[in-house]
């Protein structure tokens, strides 16, 4: 069976190979994925068109909102609009690296193509999760940057580099909790074939994770916290750059649920791939 | 008239295998709901009470979503549109030139099956979150207007089809056309109505909303059903809904005749 750690025979020198191996592989993995997009660059161009306009939709929803009320909570416009920015900064990057290689788990495990996948000398999971780069999610992440960097002129804040680091790391738990949730509910797949159905129920929690945190409350707010942090992911990273944050404690916690979320999705891994059976033989 | 009623039997047999999905689907569908509603709680907690956002109260506002989500369970284009195209890129389309089916009737009838078969499916969770937010859910003002929400909602429904039909037929030139279907339906989401009412914009623009066809295909039945749209304007926008309806099909049918010479070209 496979195992999380990397094969490393017993003859490698003190330095691991797998370390020099993975790069060399994803880098691989990076080409084809550049060759493919390639081969249809109008639909690629269109792709980045939609993400766009559902964008700029989202923006809109917030402008028309904020035409009728001064505050949600204690988040004003421009504060909203850039944790929609930061959302969308999010789900691109997620998306970029993780999303398609989420979606076509079920498609893997029903045409039995997961066999190869299985026999190649990598860590499997290295493998499903990213064997392709969709490189329009850069393009948007990069609009998402602009976006997020007008919302700071608008509220007349400078940010210090501290702030800028802590928000990123805080991005790479969001964008690790995404994908550690949405993994695991792909790996439902090994137990029933029509999971893409649930992947793309994920999706509708993406709109959760762009709304300020202060509008909820009760069983709703508890339940998108603490089981699905989707009130974290964005919401922390934004009250860092524009100095909200309550209390350190919220940072501790996005870690703690994106250390959580990421050893359930592994636990969730390996109890699946136990289940399967290869649908060809 | 009777292979029809066998195409909805059919489609009613195949949709029902989709159940589970289905369901998902509006449960999860529930999420951005509520969490929409929350938001709209926020903005009227932060005001004083019995203030009025953009003449809405606080239980209106909360009735336009589940209207929305109602009227979307009984109209909205689930698989349609992809499955149209899949039909058109995969060839299989050719049966239906030999045979004495029409294409769009058979579209339609499948169309109207999955509708009921969603509705059958979405009623329960439908009715359970509607239980729970009864305090805040408006009834019709009166039964006339009850009665032209539902023509509006029938209409709609056509329009809703017969536009993402004809955008299928984009399947006949392109290679991939879910990016434009993509396309349209995010200019359909905000300007039908889905994301907030279009009343509560500047007026200039819901305006010029109003010469789209895209709040025929949310906003005005629900609008109807609050007693928003009355008197003339509803009489009114029923007729132009309808040119719509009727547009919408000329347009599908166009472009299906197109499409063919196009697909035998290359097919023969």
């Amino acid at each position: 069976m496979n195992s999380p750690e990397s094969p490393i025979p017993h003859s490698a020198p003190r330095t691991p190979r797998w370390l020099r191996r993975y790069p060399g592989i994803y880098l691989a993995l990076w080409k084809n994925s550049v060759a493919r997009e390639m081969g249809f660059k109008s639909n690629f161009l269109l792709w980045i068109v939609v993400e766009v306009l559902w964008f700029g939709l989202q923006l809109s929803f917030i402008s028309v909102l904020y035409l009728h009320t001064d505050t949600i909570g204690t988040w004003t416009k421009w504060e909203v609009v850039l944790l929609i920015g930061a959302s969308h900064f999010i789900q691109q990057i997620y998306q970029a690296f993780f999303l398609i290689n989420c979606t076509n788990l079920s498609e893997l495990v029903r045409t039995g193509k997961l066999d190869f996948l299985l026999l190649l000398p990598v860590n499997t999971r290295f493998i499903v999760s990213l064997r392709q780069v969709d490189l329009g999610g850069f393009v948007n992440a990069t609009l998402a940057v602009g976006v997020m960097i007008y919302a700071l002129i608008q509220l007349h804040l400078t940010v210090t580099l501290l702030q800028i680091i802590g928000f990123l790391m805080l991005c790479l738990s969001g964008i690790l909790i995404h994908y550690s949730l949405m993994f695991l509910l792909a790996s439902i797949s090994f137990w029933t074939v029509r999971a893409q159905g649930i992947v793309w129920g994920y999706y509708n929690l993406f709109n959760i994770a762009r709304m300020p945190d202060d509008a909820f409350r009760g069983v709703f707010k508890a339940v998108f916290t603490f089981a699905i942090p989707m009130l974290l992911v964005s919401n922390v990273p934004a009250r860092v750059l524009t100095d909200k944050l309550r209390s350190p404690g919220q940072i501790l916690l996005l870690l703690a649920m994106c250390a959580f979320c990421m050893v359930i999705s592994e636990l969730g891994w390996r109890q699946s791939l136990k289940h399967y059976t290869s649908a060809s033989s | 008239m009777k292979k029809y009623w066998h195409v909805i039997n059919i489609g009613i047999q195949n949709n029902l295998a989709y159940r589970v999905n289905f369901l998902f689907r509006i449960v999860f569908g529930f999420i951005p709901l509520l969490a929409t509603i929350y938001l709209w709680r926020a903005i009227y907690s932060g005001k004083p009470s019995g203030t009025d956002v953009a003449a809405y109260s606080l239980a209106q506002m909360t009735s336009y979503y589940l209207l929305v989500t109602i009227v979307d369970v009984l109209t909205a284009v689930s698989e349609d549109d992809w499955q149209i195209a899949a039909d058109i890129k995969d060839g299989n389309i050719s049966q239906f030139l030999l045979k004495p089916i029409d294409y769009l009737t058979y579209r339609l009838c499948l169309y109207f099956s999955s509708r009921l078969i969603y509705l059958a499916v979405a009623a329960v969770p439908l009715g359970l979150f509607l239980f729970f937010l009864r305090h805040y859910f408006i009834w019709p003002a009166d039964p006339a207007a009850f009665g032209c929400f539902l023509a509006s909602v029938v209409m709609t429904g056509l329009l809703q089809f017969f536009t993402s039909y004809a955008m299928a037929m984009l399947a006949f030139w392109v290679l991939e056309v879910s990016t434009f279907i993509f396309i349209l339906f995010a200019f359909e989401y905000l300007a039908s109505g889905h994301l907030f009412p279009l009343d509560i914009l500047p007026h200039a623009m819901e305006k010029v909303l109003y010469y789209t066809p895209f709040p025929y295909q949310m906003y005005f039945p629900v609008s109807i059903y609050m007693g928003r749209t009355t008197g003339n304007a509803m009489i009114q926008g029923l007729f132009v809904q309808a040119a719509w309806v009727v547009l919408s099909y000329f347009i599908a049918r166009f472009a299906w005749s197109r499409g063919i010479k196009k697909y035998s070209a290359v097919g023969g």
